[in-house]
């Protein structure tokens, strides 16, 4: 099989535009992501970041078969993604921003179809379920409906689900994103289990710096739909250093600077409206 | 990994595939049994007003036979309840899974379309089932009337392969919200609502305007309604309602392959141009 878990090559997409079915034409297209290319290799974890809007779950559906991009390749383990849609399908697993699940349902019963539809049999979903939320401190609550957990115990639920199928590319879109700071580390941590015993490689986008500096192998900068920069973080953080000690210089730092942001900047424009 | 990429969808595991999608919404069924009540209550309600029409019509006619009137009313509200139970299930396909939010979960996962749309026809089809001999059940207490005549193979064979064609007329109409996240759903209830008008669900089809009965000759309601009756009121055999299952039967052929090629279609162009979800 092929080695590379994930190639993107001059992927483009913008919405609207185009003629709608049978309707008016929408207004000007919006250029979500500009000929990205980069290359994940096996194991690792790969970071995204950029502001709000600069096109990150854009990406993440894409690769994840739910946008169609207008330009450009993708390939999970040399499958091109649309010739070979249901096996690449497999391969992948997501974790989306907002849990979504079934509401009503209880855990269990959600986890049993999002992993039924993946071809797994009910026995060994029970199995490996109980054990995911157990490590994820939920195991009592797998009964209950959904509805009765709060925002963040869903969040766990949805990343024992993407975790369930064993995927060995997952898409990790904001994961974390309203954990408390304890279960925020519980995730990190099984995260970086999953990767280490399970072989997975991790695509993961966040807002928390500190997270992309300490889960991240290498990142990947966006601004405007364009990758303006890739790296280790210490390479980062190195180049827009400009001659300050590296302590001095953290991921925030790199992000501000590098997405053309200052701290400075939004205080003026605080001040100034 | 190739193997699994290789082999997948034969024979029990595309069963299984369809059966999480029957399971799933049995689990659904059962949190919102408040709703079954509902509607089994309308139903009920919806059959024996209808029906009593026919009393009213017998009332003070000397030695008047209502009862194949009663019989015809009844059966048009009785395939009426199951046909709108098949098409709201099925065709909540997607509009459902978008108000909880776990459409893009679903549409993700390595299961063909056909194979999901198949477990949520299977699911519709035997929940409408239930529900419409829940409601005839009941129904029963208020009428006194006389089944001898009924042809019950031809009855049951006629249900079967016109749920076919309904679940493909649920599809299609499924799949407007695919291509117009904000009405499609509104737009799918009025494919639902023009069924009854032209389908003959309460009278023959003879009745209408020349330029409707356009539209109940395309219906495969039209023929299930028929069929029912003949099987029901007239005693037709299997032989005899051969020619309505011929119809009924091709009706499938051409709808069948025709609604998965449309939802398919619908599906990528959601995919095209970012309607399948917008958030997040
Ligand atoms: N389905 C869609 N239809 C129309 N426009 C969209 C759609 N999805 C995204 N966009 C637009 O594409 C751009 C990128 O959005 P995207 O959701 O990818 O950003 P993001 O980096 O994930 O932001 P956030 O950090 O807020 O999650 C935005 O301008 C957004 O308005
Ligand atoms: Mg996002």
């Amino acid at each position: 099989m092929h080695s590379i878990p994930l190639e993107v090559t001059n992927l483009s997409k913008s919405f609207g535009g185009a003629r709608q079915f049978l309707w008016r034409r929408e207004k000007e297209p919006v250029a979500a992501i500009r000929n990205v290319s980069f290359q994940i290799e096996r194991g690792e974890i790969y970071g995204v970041i950029g502001a709000n809007g600069s096109g990150k779950s854009t990406l993440v559906r894409m690769i994840s078969t739910l946008l169609t991009p207008d330009e450009g390749q993708i390939s999970v383990f040399g499958l091109d993604i649309r010739r070979h849609e249901l096996e690449a399908r497999r391969l992948i697993n997501r974790v989306s921003p907002d849990p979504s699940f079934f509401k009503n349902m209880s855990a269990l019963e959600n986890l049993l179809f999002f992993a039924r539809i993946y071809g797994m049999g009910p026995a060994e979903i029970k199995r490996k379920a109980a054990e995911i939320l157990g490590r994820l401190d939920l195991a009592d609550r797998i009964r209950e409906p959904m509805l009765n957990l709060s925002r963040g115990q869903q969040q766990k639920v949805a990343v024992a689900r993407a975790f369930l199928t064993s995927p060995v590319l997952m898409l990790l879109d904001e994961p974390t994103t309203g954990l408390d700071p304890a279960s925020k580390l519980q995730v990190q941590q099984f995260v970086r289990e999953v990767r280490e015993q399970h072989d997975a490689t991790i695509l993961l986008t966040t807002h928390d710096m500190d997270e992309a500096e300490r889960l991240c192998d290498r990142i990947a900068i966006l601004v405007g739909g364009n990758v303006i920069a890739e790296g280790t973080p210490l390479e980062l953080r190195t180049r827009v250093a400009n001659g300050r000690p590296l302590e001095q210089v953290s991921m925030e730092t790199v992000f501000l600077e590098l997405t053309g942001k200052s701290i400075e900047e939004d205080e003026e424009v605080m001040a100034h409206g | 990994m190739a193997s699994i990429a290789g082999g997948m969808f034969t024979g029990n595991s595309a069963w299984a595939l369809s059966m999480a999608f029957v399971e799933r919404q049995t689990n659904l069924w059962k949190r919102y049994w408040g709703w079954e009540l509902v509607w089994l209550v309308y139903g009920v309600v919806n059959t024996v007003a209808i029906t009593l029409i026919a009393e009213q019509v017998g009332a003070g006619v000397v030695d008047a036979d209502i009862s194949g009137l009663v019989l015809f009313l009844l059966i048009g509200t009785l395939v009426w309840a199951y046909l709108s139970a098949v098409l709201e299930d099925i065709s909540l396909v997607i509009e459902w899974e978008r108000w909880e939010g776990t459409i893009e979960h679903t549409l993700m996962a390595p299961v063909p379309r056909w194979l999901h749309l198949l477990g949520m026809s299977v699911f519709g089809i035997l929940h409408g089932l239930v529900r419409t001999a829940l409601i005839f059940a009941i129904a029963l207490l208020f009428f006194d009337i006389d089944f001898g005549n009924v042809n019950l193979l031809a009855l049951v064979a006629v249900v079967l392969v016109a749920s076919v064609s309904v679940a493909a007329v649920a599809i299609l109409a499924g799949l407007l919200p695919l291509l117009y996240p904000e009405r499609g759903s509104q737009m799918s209830m009025m494919v639902q609502a023009s069924l009854l008008l032209v389908s003959g669900v309460y009278y023959e089809v003879e009745v209408l305007p020349a330029w409707l009965q356009v539209f109940s000759f395309i219906s495969p309601a039209t023929y299930f309604l028929d069929g029912i009756r003949a099987a029901m009121i007239d005693g037709q055999g299997l032989a005899d309602v051969a020619g309505t299952l011929g119809i009924l039967a091709l009706f499938g052929v051409i709808m069948v392959p025709m609604s998965l090629w449309a939802f398919n279609w619908a599906e990528s162009y959601a995919k095209r141009t970012g309607k399948l979800k917008r958030t997040g």
